[in-house]
């Protein structure tokens, strides 16, 4: 299918581009830009007049709930979610049930999300055994089934001598790990961030150095290794700084915050909303502000949603008992956009922290538009609001602090693979 | 994100909920207090009812065991002519049964009126209150760690028994800061009426980071922080509270902040001591201080009866 | 319309007073409805020097508008210093009206003992009656329209004066 867009302001980060420019398509693949090839005839002409066209975004969490969740979300569902939010590639976590930590496993995930012809998924492989932190998985066998890199999810990995194994025998094939930094014994019980809110509140804490010291051990092995580190979610200012440093000293590490962390804080919690019990905690402003700054001077390397649809059971429940999480992917492209003009940033520079550098640190082809690539685009309306609410997300989940809310940017067309997957009036 | 408003008020800005003293102004306070002077006179009285409440269904919803405090309630509520229904709802980590909103929706089609709420997780009242029709009013006997709105009221009536004037006074609580609701809501209260001088103390595992932002004075030290003080408000040891360790012992405890004759003799001769209870003598507080001349810790639940009085008849008038 | 014109509060205590004076014995026990009552309640046992230490009742708590009106912001301690069980009452209030103020000062009053009897004394009786209740001291009969609400004031000397509101 030959399909033309016509008129849009086309933003590519990656080279930087930034003007109005056509794109044509065919055969799943950008054929060319600006001008059309010879004798092209388009079979399907879309008006991107006053739209942005960019790559289709790179989401580097997103849970789709299936397998053993499926209470939760279904893999239609969220693929739905994701195609509405203008993501074209995501990674999946491994904390499923089972978790991915066999290749049929992995295999059936790719298998089953591959015909819905949707996003890419790239699931991240467990790092050890049924994530229960004591046995290493088969990390090239998960490999040849799809999994682009490994990880512990938010499971607990207390013994740091299996942990320090795991990375020399990643490093060994160059296996990416990705970790979030959280000590399981600081951050024990802890259900908010340990501030004046949760001091307020009476609720149970988990202090910055539940990341700080998980952080200090995890950067430590890597140097010792050479292992290459993702550092999933980061919540502090403390937590940054550290990464910021350990990059200037060389270290081959990466880092993310969720959409939440950009924008949230302890505040947020107000009188006890569930909405705001996310993993890690919403920390204070200060906090918040240094996340905000390391996003924009590339410390931190991506924004991703942290997609977790929660059911409404399992969130309508006092604060401390409710389940962890929030939907966000269709919030990804709205919350990037509002953090790239609140911080004064050029739009490509907003749109790369959700494009090509997330796919840098996946390690895939995608995230840019340039003849030769896969047709993966996002084509948006950044002057368009709209409020947050259940009928707006096409999630099950509609848990997320930003209900109620109304947000600027919305997706009219996704395209993967020259395919147009999503389309709003 | 929640709405901005006081979710405890209604748009009078007249109580519709208790649910914390955080966030109520100072008139609402003196308005309960107040109230609960007249309902002193009634618990005096041959006949210890009053008929404002009579048709009315009170349930008692405690998700976390407690027979003190419900039964205070109870007291109250029938010295108000009320009919009062007790709910031990079982909550056990296995099997969670009922949610709690499913349980309070079943209640309110009982045409209950009222919801005494007692849990063990901070702002599960909040959840309910938001949950509840408009002619239901939730009154939070304990949430956690977070409040405990008419402890807090039922203490500071009994100072102002003693003490009549707040703007005077220097006050001193001590113990498990970290785990108490008891303890958070005397500091609003005591904040909101003007007290000059709040001071908390403690061991450092057992107050809760950034207190002094609540306006008070840390101590770690028994003896310094007690010097001069007017009320001594001593907590509860929250054992079942505590996961993990914050103390050593009991012992260690009570040899460092526990309250002796001999530490009560650095507060002013006519200090008062307060517990909220059920004491643990010998581990927060002596028996011969806590059946002395400047305890008023019986008095304190008498006045728990014609405090809780006031706030039931309040909020069922507005 | 012309406003109505009101009485001497002073002149009527006086005659309210010298209409109880004959009816009074050394056990009467008075007893003053917050606010205006209770003032005239105190005068009262002055002028008849009465044994007995005077009490006042605030009825908030028997009122039964209080789902529509809720309870009124100063709720003031009743006071009854003395025994109810077995003694003659006079309940002293400054106006006298539908009469439920009445009937819920005496439900009051039986919660505290079994009086021997309850006389009332009025300095105002206004009409407009709703209950089957009578004053058997009265100060002045007072034909009022119903928007006005008349009340009794004292100032810092301690002197009383009937006042008109119109709502």
């Amino acid at each position: 299918m030959k399909i033309h867009i016509k008129n849009g302001r086309l933003i590519d980060p990656a080279s930087g581009t930034d003007a109005q420019q056509d794109v044509y398509i065919a055969a799943g693949k950008i054929v060319a830009i600006g001008a059309p090839p010879q004798g092209y005839h388009a079979n399907r002409t879309l008006d991107a007049s006053g739209l942005v066209v960019c790559p289709g975004l790179v989401d580097l969490a997103v849970r789709l709930r299936e397998p053993g969740f499926e209470y939760m979300a279904t893999l239609e569902s969220e693929m739905d979610a994701a195609a509405a939010g203008g993501v074209t590639s995501l990674a999946c976590p491994p904390d499923t049930d089972p978790p991915l930590d066999e290749p049929g496993l992995v295999e059936m995930l790719k298998f089953r999300a591959r015909n819905l012809n949707q996003a890419h998924v790239y699931p991240i492989g467990a790092l050890t055994v049924g994530l229960k932190g004591t046995h290493l998985t088969e990390m090239a066998e998960l490999t040849d089934a799809g999994c682009v890199a490994f990880s512990h999810a938010d499971a607990p990995l207390t013994d740091t001598q299996l942990l320090l194994r795991a990375l020399q025998y990643a490093a060994t094939f160059d296996f990416p790990v990705w970790l979030r930094p959280q000590d399981a014994g600081l951050a024990r019980g802890g259900v908010a961030h340990d501030g004046q809110v949760a001091t307020r509140l009476g609720l149970a804490a988990i202090p910055v150095c539940a990341e700080t010291v998980a952080l200090s051990t995890i950067l430590l092995l890597v140097r010792e290794t050479g292992a290459r580190v993702h550092l999933c979610r980061l919540s502090s200012a403390e937590g940054v700084d550290m990464v910021r440093q350990a990059k200037q000293l060389g270290l081959k590490v990466s880092c993310d915050i969720a959409i939440h962390h950009a924008h949230l804080s302890e505040m947020d919690i107000g009188y006890f909303d569930p909405n705001c019990n996310l993993t890690p905690p919403l920390r204070s402003q200060r906090d918040r502000d240094a996340l905000r700054a390391a996003l924009a001077d590339g410390t931190v390397d991506a924004l991703c949603s942290d997609h977790a649809p929660v059911d409404d059971d399992a969130k309508q429940l006092p604060f401390g008992e409710a389940e962890t999480g929030a939907t966000g992917i269709e919030l990804l492209l709205p919350l990037t956009l509002k953090w790239a003009e609140e911080s004064r940033l050029p739009l490509a520079q907003g749109l790369a922290r959700v494009t090509s550098d997330p796919a840098r640190v996946l390690g895939i082809d995608a995230g840019r538009l340039t003849p030769g690539a896969s047709a993966d685009i996002c084509i948006f309306d950044p002057e368009r609001y709209w409020k947050v609410a259940a009928k707006a997300l096409k999630s099950q989940g509609k848990n997320t602090p930003f209900i109620g809310i109304e947000v600027k940017g919305r997706v009219r067309y996704t395209l993967v693979e020259g395919q147009v997957v999503f389309e709003s009036v | 994100m929640f709405l901005s408003n006081n979710p405890q008020l209604n748009q009078h800005g007249e109580l519709h909920h208790l649910l914390s003293i955080e966030g109520l102004p100072a008139a609402i306070l003196w308005q309960i207090l107040d109230t609960a002077q007249s309902f002193v006179g009634v618990t005096q009285r041959e006949v210890k009812k009053v008929p404002l409440l009579r048709g009315k269904a009170i349930f008692n919803l405690f998700f976390e065991p407690s027979t003190r405090t419900r039964t205070t309630f109870e007291i109250a509520a029938k010295r108000l002519s009320a009919d009062v229904i007790n709910l031990a709802v079982n909550v056990s980590s296995q099997s969670k049964g009922e949610s709690v909103l499913d349980t309070v929706a079943n209640l309110a089609a009982m045409q209950a009126d009222m919801f005494i709420v007692r849990h063990g997780e901070s702002g599960a009242p909040y959840l309910i209150a938001r949950h509840v029709g408009e002619d239901i009013h939730v009154i939070n006997a304990g949430d956690g760690r977070h409040a405990h709105p008419t402890q807090g009221l039922l203490d500071v009536f009994t100072i102002r028994h003693y003490k009549q004037d707040f703007r005077n006074l220097r006050v001193a609580i001590v113990g498990d800061i970290l785990h108490s609701r008891v303890a958070r809501s005397q500091i609003h209260a005591l904040t909101t009426l003007g007290v000059p001088e709040l001071r908390v103390i403690g061991p450092k595992t057992l107050l809760p980071s950034n207190v002094d932002n609540l306006g008070v004075h840390v101590y770690h030290d028994m003896a310094k922080g007690l010097k001069d003080v007017d009320v001594i408000m001593m907590l509860r040891l929250q054992n079942e509270r505590m996961q993990g360790s914050f103390l050593p012992s009991p012992q260690e405890f009570f040899k460092f902040y526990g309250l002796t004759a001999e530490k009560l003799a650095l507060a002013k001769p006519d200090a008062i001591v307060l517990h909220p209870g059920p004491m643990n003598r010998g581990v927060e507080i002596d028996s011969d201080v806590a059946d002395g001349s400047q305890s008023v810790i019986l008095p304190q639940v008498t006045f728990g009866i014609a405090i809780r009085m006031a706030v039931m008849s309040i909020l069922a008038g507005n | 319309m012309a406003k109505p014109s009101l009485p001497d509060a002073e002149e009527l205590l006086a005659a309210l007073t010298a209409q109880m004076r004959p009816h009074i014995t050394a056990k009467t026990g008075l007893i003053g409805i917050v606010t205006g009552g209770a003032w005239l309640a105190e005068r009262l046992h002055r002028d008849l020097k009465l044994e007995v230490p005077h009490g006042s009742l605030d009825v908030s708590f028997y009122r039964d508008d209080f789902q529509h009106k809720g309870l009124k912001h100063q709720v003031m301690p009743s006071a009854i210093p003395f025994e109810v069980e077995g003694r003659d009452l006079i309940l002293v209030d400054d106006v006298l009206y539908t009469g439920r103020t009445i009937r819920a000062a005496m439900n009051e009053l039986f919660d505290y003992g079994r009086p021997a009897s309850i006389r009332l004394a009025a300095l105002v009786d206004r009409g407009g009656r709703e209950l089957p209740i009578a004053a058997q001291f009265t100060g002045t009969v007072l034909e009022l329209p119903s928007q006005y609400s008349i009340e009794l004031k004292r100032d810092a000397q301690g002197r009383l004066s009937l006042a008109l509101q119109q709502p």
